[in-house]
Formats: C-alpha cells, structure tokens, sequence
C-alpha cells in the first residue's frame, strides 16, 4: 500500500492534476472567505464552510479521474495486478494518497481561521468540528468518484461520471421532495450529503452524519474492490 | 517449479484456452509458440494471477496462484505484452516503486544496479520513461520484471521492438537467467525460440498442441522414411524400379533437373531406411546418384504444419496422429498422380470445414 501511496502522490505533483486541484480549491475558498467573512467582517466561518461543498463537486471528480482509469489505459494495471499486493492494498493506496492531498486543500481553512484570529475570536470547536464534518464529506466523496474511475479507461468520462454522480447526491433533496411515496422520500432525504452537511455548518456536531460519511466512503472502496475481483474472474 | 494442469479459460462461449497442461524446471527455458490470438497471452495471465482461469490449475513453486495469489506472485517476475511503465515517471524512480511495491528484501541500491547492469540501462535512469525509444522501454520492463530476482519468469514477446544487436543482447541475458530461473517465453519469431528455448510448446486455437525440444518436434514431423533423391536415368523406369523397393510407400517424380535427371521423392514406411538399398539398385542398374537428402522440417515447417492443423506432437502418448500421417502408414497403391488429386481434394475440405467453423 505504501508503495502505491507514495507513487500517486508524487504523479500528483508530477502532474498538474494537485496544482489544478488545490489553486482552483485555493482562489474558490479564498473568494468565499472574502465574501463571507471578511466582508461581513465577522469571525463566522459558516458561509465560507457552506458555500465549499458546490465546488467540491467538479473538483474531487477531477482529483480522482485518472488514478484507475489511466491505469487501464496504459495497461500499467496489470504490473500492480501481477505483483504481490492484494487489491484491497491498491485501491486504499490509491484512496489515501487523493486523501492527503484533499487534506491539504482544505487546510487553507484552519488559515482562514488563524487569520480571523487576529481580528477577533474565533470559535474554535465550531471551525474544528466544521472542518472534520469537511474532512469527512470529502473521505466519502473520493470513495465514489474513485470508484466512478474503475469503471472506464477514459478519464474524461470518469470525471464527467463522477460530477454526475455527486451532483445526484448534493440534489438528492430536491429529488426526495418529488417523491410522493413518504417512506421512499425518507429514505432518501437520511441519505442526503448536503443536509447532513449542513447541521455542521449550523454547529451541530452529530456523529451519526460522520458515521454515514465513513460507511459511504467504506462501502465505495469495497465496490472498487469488486469491481477488480469481478474482472478478473470474468 | 511451474505446474500447469487442465487449464481453461472461457470467454461466454469462446474458448480462448482449452485444457492445457505442462510443467516447467527449475532452470528451463520454456518458449510459448503460436499464431496470434492462439491464447499465449491468455495462458501467461493465467500464470501471473492477472485474470482468473474458468477451470484448472497453476502452480507455482508449489502455491496454486487461485488460491493463495500474493505468495504466488511474489516468485513471477513478469513482463507484459505491453511493459506496465508510468510514462512520466524515471526510470529509477519507476524501478524504486517496483522494489516497494514487491516488498524486495535485497539491499536496494545494490539490488538495482544489478538490475540497471544486467539489463543495460544505467546511462537512462535518470530520464523521463516517456521519452525513450522502444527499445529501453522494453528493457525497462525486463529490468521491472527482474526485481526481487524471483525464481520464476515469464516473458511476453521480450525482444519485439529492440534492434538486431539488443535483441542477441537480450537472448543472451534470458539464456544466462535461464541458468537458475525458470523462464516461460512467448514469440512468434521462431528463430528467438529456437536459439533460447529448451524446449517448445506450441499452442494453437487455445490448445496444445505440441510440447518438445526443438530436435523432438522436427523429428516428429520429419518423414525419416521421406527422402529426395536426384537420380540420373530413365525416368520410367527408374520409377518403376524404386517402387519396386521393399517398403517403398509412394515415389513421385515431378522436377525434372536436366535430361533423364529427375528430383524422386521417396516415401518409405516409417521407420524404414532406404537409402541402402536404393543405393544397390542404382548401382545394379548403373544409373547414378546424383544427390540424396533427407527431407527434414525445420522448426518453420514443423509450426505451420502444427498450426494449420496438420498434426499434433504430444509426449506421453498422447500423441494424436492426423488423417494424413495415418495414411501414409497404410500402404496405399495409389499412383501419385491420384494421390495428389486426393491432397488437394482434401485441402479444398479443409478450406470448406474452416469457413464453416468460422461461420459458426
């Protein structure tokens, strides 16, 4: 797995993938942090926290697009394949390197946080708790599209797919209040990213909305898992 | 050291391999022969773990590669039809992440300038993969294959894309590895296989269908008891005469070298040498032998006999005689002339039973 790791993070860089991701991540957050915060000159972090989670939805696609489908393009897949490493250690390699590299876009937060320090006090167990309640939004976000990318050898199609499919979870409000059976609209409202989100951003630490976040990103690295298994026995 | 039994691959139902099995030494060259698409690729997966077998068994070095993949592979070092190179990676930073990625125990800066030397790659392994030639990209793969130094390799087309010199560069390293390595080695070149290899197996449409040294598989195929001899004298009679030899098969006298000098293909039944006494009635006759060879296949001619369906050279016997080696035991008195109406008739059958299969 380490190995696997250390090699993605280092083609992020050696790529403009992890420039592309955190500049744009950078000026987007900086541009909320200047419009919320510093324009309403507040120590409230809650509009910059709010207003990330729409930018997260084009920019994870694009973090994670190639690490599998490019593999398969190249057929460089096969050399990971063939060497001694389970596929469980492949995809978690490949899962914690977009991890790390996610984390740090979203430090710029804890910055912002430290430079509102300077002007006022800030309160710290909400922009804690709003950057973890981030953290986890994101573990489980690249578990899909991480996923989406096993799919194809086409990395455009893989972020086209992804966007897509995070965009269904991030309406899957709007799509719960169009069902008229109430136990289906339940349903989907409890699994609803941008609400669950939102009670952190409304200072609600609630660990159950984490544990759904981790089952998520858990359940996503499975399928990937299996997506490998069933190739190869196919 | 490599066990492979009843192995099968389908796709739906197309039979990419069919039933295949073998053994490979410690210390053996193997060389995979086959036209494309005849399943080499497919087999090697196989053995590397990379795609699961529909029905059979791999095992190497005594791990069944289904059943416990991760120690299996770590005794194959393999090289794809297509070297699994990331592009824009060094080459020593690409040979480090192997080295990782296998868990190598060996001493690493040691262990890969042998890999560098071995495979001659020291004056690129600071450049960019992307931008080098064929050739090291190739050799690369070979280096990537190489490390851990696992007792078992198997090669995919190693030398297609290198120059004449790197190519007998590379036979030699896969010769010299061969020594305490077990090598599997597919190529469609079949000089490659010929100066490499121990021995051959050759697969054809997903099966097996030869397994033996080089010497073996051309002996097989070679009518021993078939013999072209130029004879100067009256052609009919001649032929008359040679017919007339004790064991003689078929006589066939079509190329004529030079007045009342004719090439006579000799047929005897296998196992028979007539060359003595053809040589006793030619000087009985005082007619003259101008030239007699034994009609030897070279391993070409022993691959496209295999592949076209011809025959099938089995150890163990298993061995499968085809139609038209089965006949030519018997002893037919047909005049050649009619043979080989028959053979062409056959041909035309055999064009017909393959279009129909195709259909199909």
């Amino acid at each position: 797995m380490g190995a696997i790791f250390r090699r993605e993070m280092g083609a992020f860089f050696t790529s403009p993938i992890a420039y592309i991701f955190l500049g744009v991540f950078y000026i987007m957050s900086g541009f909320f942090f200047a419009n919320s915060s510093i324009a309403y000159q507040t120590a409230d972090m809650s509009g910059t926290f709010g207003s990330v989670f729409t930018i997260l939805l084009f920019l994870i696609p694009l973090m994670t697009m190639k690490l599998f489908s490019e593999e398969k393009r190249q057929k460089t897949e096969q050399g990971l394949l063939t060497a001694p490493v389970g596929l469980l250690e492949i995809v978690l390699g490949k899962y914690f390197a977009a991890l790390v590299l996610y984390t740090i876009g979203i430090s710029i937060f804890l910055l912002f946080a430290l430079i509102l320090e300077f002007f006022g006090s800030v309160a710290w167990a909400s922009v804690l708790s709003n950057f973890l309640a981030l953290w986890f939004l994101g573990a489980a976000f690249i578990a899909v599209t991480l996923f989406v990318s096993s799919l194809t050898e086409n990395q455009i199609v893989s972020a086209i797919v992804g966007f897509i499919a995070l965009m269904i979870l991030f309406m899957i409000d709007s799509i719960a209040s169009m069902v008229p059976v109430k136990f289906i609209a339940d349903v989907l409202t409890s699994l609803s990213f941008y609400s669950r989100y939102n009670e952190f951003v409304n200072g609600l630490f609630n660990l159950s909305s984490v544990m759904f976040y981790i089952s998520v990103a858990v359940l996503f690295n499975f399928f990937t898992v299996r997506v490998f298994e069933k190739r190869r026995w196919s | 050291m490599i066990e492979v039994k009843n192995l099968s691959k389908y796709y739906g139902d197309y039979k990419a391999v069919n039933d295949i099995s073998f053994e490979a030494k410690s210390g053996e060259i193997l060389g995979f022969l086959g036209p494309n698409g005849a399943g080499k690729s497919t087999t090697m997966n196989m053995l590397t773990g990379y795609i699961s077998s529909t029905s059979g068994k791999a095992i190497i070095n005594g791990v069944d590669i289904m059943e416990n993949p991760k120690k299996a592979k770590s005794f194959i070092g393999y090289l794809p039809e297509i070297p699994p190179l990331y592009l824009d990676m060094t080459v020593s930073g690409y040979l480090n992440f192997v080295y990782d990625l296998k868990k190598c125990k060996l001493s690493r800066n040691k262990h890969l300038q042998e890999v560098y030397d071995l495979v001659k790659i020291s004056e690129v392994k600071d450049r960019i993969i992307k931008h080098l030639s064929k050739g090291y990209k190739q050799r690369v793969g070979l280096a990537q294959a190489l490390i851990g130094n696992p007792p078992v390799l198997i090669l995919d087309e190693p030398t297609v894309g290198l120059d004449p010199k790197q190519i007998i560069e590379i036979r030699s390293l896969i010769k010299r590895l061969g020594k305490n390595h077990t090598v599997i080695l597919s190529s469609h070149i079949l000089s490659e296989i010929q100066a490499v290899c121990d021995r051959i197996i050759i697969i054809n449409k997903g099966t097996l269908v030869a397994d033996g040294t080089a010497e073996n598989l051309s002996q097989s195929m070679t009518n021993d008891h078939k013999i072209i001899a130029r004879i100067e004298g009256p052609r009919e009679e001649v032929y008359k005469a040679v017919r007339g030899i004790k064991d003689v098969v078929s006589v066939i006298a079509d190329m004529q070298r030079g007045e009342n000098i004719y090439d006579y293909e000799i047929e005897a039944k296998p196992g028979v040498d007539i060359r003595k006494p053809l040589n006793k009635l030619v000087h009985e006759k005082d007619w003259c032998i101008l030239m007699l060879q034994p009609n030897d296949l070279t391993l070409e001619d022993v691959f496209i006999k295999i592949v076209a369906g011809d025959a099938t050279y089995l150890p163990d016997g298993v061995q499968e005689t085809s139609e038209e080696l089965q006949e030519t035991e018997s002893t037919d008195d047909s005049v050649n002339e009619e043979k080989k109406k028959e053979k062409k008739k056959k041909e035309k059958d055999k064009e017909n039973e393959d279009e129909k299969g195709e259909e199909k």
